[in-house]
């Protein structure tokens, strides 16, 4: 499944000043039994969304009418804990594009990328910037620039440069996917698996 | 070592042995040698593969088990809940389909996937292990670069062997000193999670060192690289040594004779050389260690089991609104003592400490005690064969005498998938590997303890430093 092409995109913005946003509260367990890919975007955070009995929780960002767009902005070690790529797949079903942080956990990073879901990490002191920015206006737009790895707090005029391997930009730049290419190197695959055995 | 090579570290050792191509100077195709599958993360990757019109190319890599769902009451009987059961049949489906080696439910060799794979002697050193599962890092006790990965890695593993993948920076953390008595593992690994954070050791791949490392049995080394996660690293590893050969050797899938001789000497080069540099090495001494015990909801909020919860000056400004979130989901105060707080429920399992070790350990601190009234306690085995050797061994009858009940094997209470969820706004003592919000049901409160805390808890029904026993009796 080719995934979706990702160059630039402004957006007002979502912000989650929560640390250590574990993949458990992006898409708590008892919702990984399902066996496709699709509709994880209405239990993205649902704990934190919902109270028990299923009422929404006003004071929960996802459910403040003031705050939307297509870019989450959150704290520290977003994504640590399960590899579960649900978490993904929710934040990506939800609406979600981009998520912004000053630190991802390892995994969550792969599996977003792997989606199409942009992980952008920025300083701790940009951070700052952009939640302050949101605080004074809700309506603040941020522009991410794949291309030239950046991305700006629009109304502030300034912005950051941030990192993505070249092999990962130029999937999203294009809407490549792995596995595409690990097939077409199939009988490279295979040379490397005989001189392994003949080595080993 | 080659004199004219550049030393190596044992992560650059298996790495680099692993490179099948350079697609650029920090992006790889990555070779796999052993893939493991659950039920959970894999059901997507098999659909992925049929939509794509793929085949698995090397089934025979690939094992797979169901452990994230699965009753530990009546497994004879069918799955009760309709999700689960579609999500296990599933698998089996796909397994069948696909030529795969299945360990299913009922199986004998069934059990949670990173306590099979090395109590089968699947997992060896200076492999590449991938599982659908982030404890998958449980697997590098072998000596093994072994990490978690989603379901697209699924996928891609099943479609190809490999992984596309940047190589994560090293580091080593060594443990010298020894270590006291009524601890385990799980105190080394929860204090230095506590020291590093949750986050401390993202982006980096671990080699655990040291002589306090070194004296660990394997399962007591499992538990330390099974939660190299919990710090963020990519997985955590420990070189092979006598006792990792001695624990390989003569399981069902070990080598065995020429084949044997063959791979110990491969083995016995993995060690990191002498002068390889690390991009961080960090030191802890194991005689600084008391029994920990978590009180937030990650799994680097943890502390001496006497010492006090921060208050906010202990914390930095810009934390003081994850900490107040967390300690008011936990029903905690600042500087609260967590010694003498209430406890509900206990749980012994999971693949952090699962294993008949952990058993071994719990029931010889219970045995001729009694359980606390005010416990529920959930004692459950890593596997089939685990249950099997308990029972051999008796523990499941002292287990009962002091009021205990020995379960059947699965994942179980560590992430609640199944029916075996501590109630909203319960405390639970768990052995398991994570403290998050509603990680052990919906509203659960958490606190991760080693199993000899966790066996103090469940006979007094309050947090207990078990050291208070061992003066007593010095049995342990």
């Amino acid at each position: 499944m080719p995934i979706e092409k990702f160059v630039k995109l402004t957006s007002t913005c979502v912000p989650l000043p929560v640390e250590n946003v574990d993949t458990d509260q992006i898409t708590p367990a008892r919702f990984l039994k399902a066996t496709t890919r699709q509709g994880f975007g209405n239990k993205l955070f649902f704990d934190w969304r919902y109270a028990p009995g299923g009422k929404p929780r006003e004071d929960f960002v996802l459910n403040n009418p003031e705050f939307s767009g297509s870019i989450l902005v959150a704290g520290k070690n977003f994504g640590s804990g399960s590899s579960r790529e649900h978490a993904a797949w929710a934040l990506y079903d939800y609406g979600f594009k981009v998520v912004v942080s000053s630190f991802f956990a390892d995994i969550f990073k792969s599996n977003a990328l792997n989606n199409g879901l942009l992980p952008v990490q920025v300083s701790e002191d940009f951070i700052a910037r952009i939640f302050e920015a949101i605080e004074k206006d809700s309506k603040t737009t941020l522009t991410v620039d794949l291309e030239n790895q950046t991305i700006s707090i629009d109304s502030l005029q300034i912005s950051e440069s941030f990192e993505i391997s070249a092999y990962k930009k130029s999937c999203l730049l294009n809407g490549y996917d792995d596995i595409d290419y690990l097939v077409s190197k199939s009988a490279e695959i295979e040379r490397w698996e005989e001189a392994d055995t003949l080595n080993a | 070592m080659n004199s004219n090579q550049k030393p190596k570290t044992i992560i650059d050792k298996i790495w680099d042995k692993h490179v099948v191509k350079a697609i650029d100077p920090e992006t790889s195709v990555f070779y796999i040698d052993r893939h493991f599958i659950h039920e959970v993360t894999s059901p997507q990757a098999f659909s992925g593969l049929n939509n794509r019109g793929l085949k698995v190319a090397r089934p025979h890599k690939t094992v797979a088990t169901a452990d994230h769902n699965i009753p530990t009451q009546n497994q004879h009987l069918t799955i009760h809940d309709e999700l689960s059961r579609l999500q296990v049949n599933t698998l089996n489906k796909n397994c069948a389909e696909n030529g795969i080696e299945l360990y299913g439910l009922n199986h004998p060799y069934n059990g949670i996937v990173h306590v099979i794979g090395p109590e089968l002697g699947i997992t060896q050193p200076g492999m590449t292990i991938v599982c659908g599962d982030s404890h998958t890092s449980t697997h590098g006790a072998f000596g093994t670069i072994a990490f978690g990965i989603g379901t697209s890695e699924v996928e891609m593993v099943l479609a190809s062997q490999c992984l596309i993948l940047s190589k994560p920076k090293r580091m080593r953390i060594n443990v010298d000193g020894k270590l006291g008595k009524g601890l385990k593992s799980k105190d080394i690994i929860l204090y230095i999670i506590s020291k590093i954070s949750a986050s401390g050791a993202t982006g980096y791949f671990v080699e655990f060192a040291g002589s306090a490392i070194r004296d660990l049995s394997m399962e007591a080394r499992m538990t330390i690289c099974n939660m190299s996660i919990e710090m963020g690293a990519r997985g955590g590893l420990i070189a092979p040594d006598q006792t990792t050969y001695d624990y390989i050797k003569g399981r069902e899938m070990a080598p065995k004779g020429e084949e044997w001789d063959k791979d110990l000497a491969y083995w016995k080069t993995l060690p990191s050389d002498p002068d390889a540099v690390f991009d961080k090495e960090l030191y802890f001494d194991a005689s600084d260690i008391e029994p920990m015990i978590t009180y937030g909801t990650n799994p680097g909020m943890g502390l001496g089991i006497s010492e006090k919860i921060p208050t906010l000056d202990e914390i930095e400004p810009q934390s003081h609104a994850s900490f107040k979130k967390s300690l008011e989901y936990m029903g905690h105060s600042p500087g609260d003592e967590m010694l003498g707080k209430k406890v509900d429920y206990v749980f012994v399992g999971s693949c952090t400490n699962g294993r008949i070790e952990d058993l071994r350990a719990f029931a010889g601190f219970i045995k001729g005690k009694k359980k606390a009234e005010n416990i529920t306690a959930w004692i459950v085995p890593g596997s089939k064969q685990v249950e099997a050797q308990a029972k051999k061994e008796g523990l499941d009858k002292i287990l009962a005498e002091a009021g205990f009940e020995l379960r059947q094997p699965g994942c179980s209470a560590c992430l609640a998938m199944n029916e075996d969820k501590i109630p909203e706004g319960k405390y639970a003592v768990s052995t398991s590997n994570r403290n998050f919000e509603g990680r052990q049901g919906p509203g659960a409160r958490t606190m991760l303890a080693s199993p000899l805390t966790a066996a103090a808890v469940a006979i007094t029904g309050r947090i207990t430093d078990p050291r208070e026993f061992l003066l007593e009796t010095e049995k342990i």
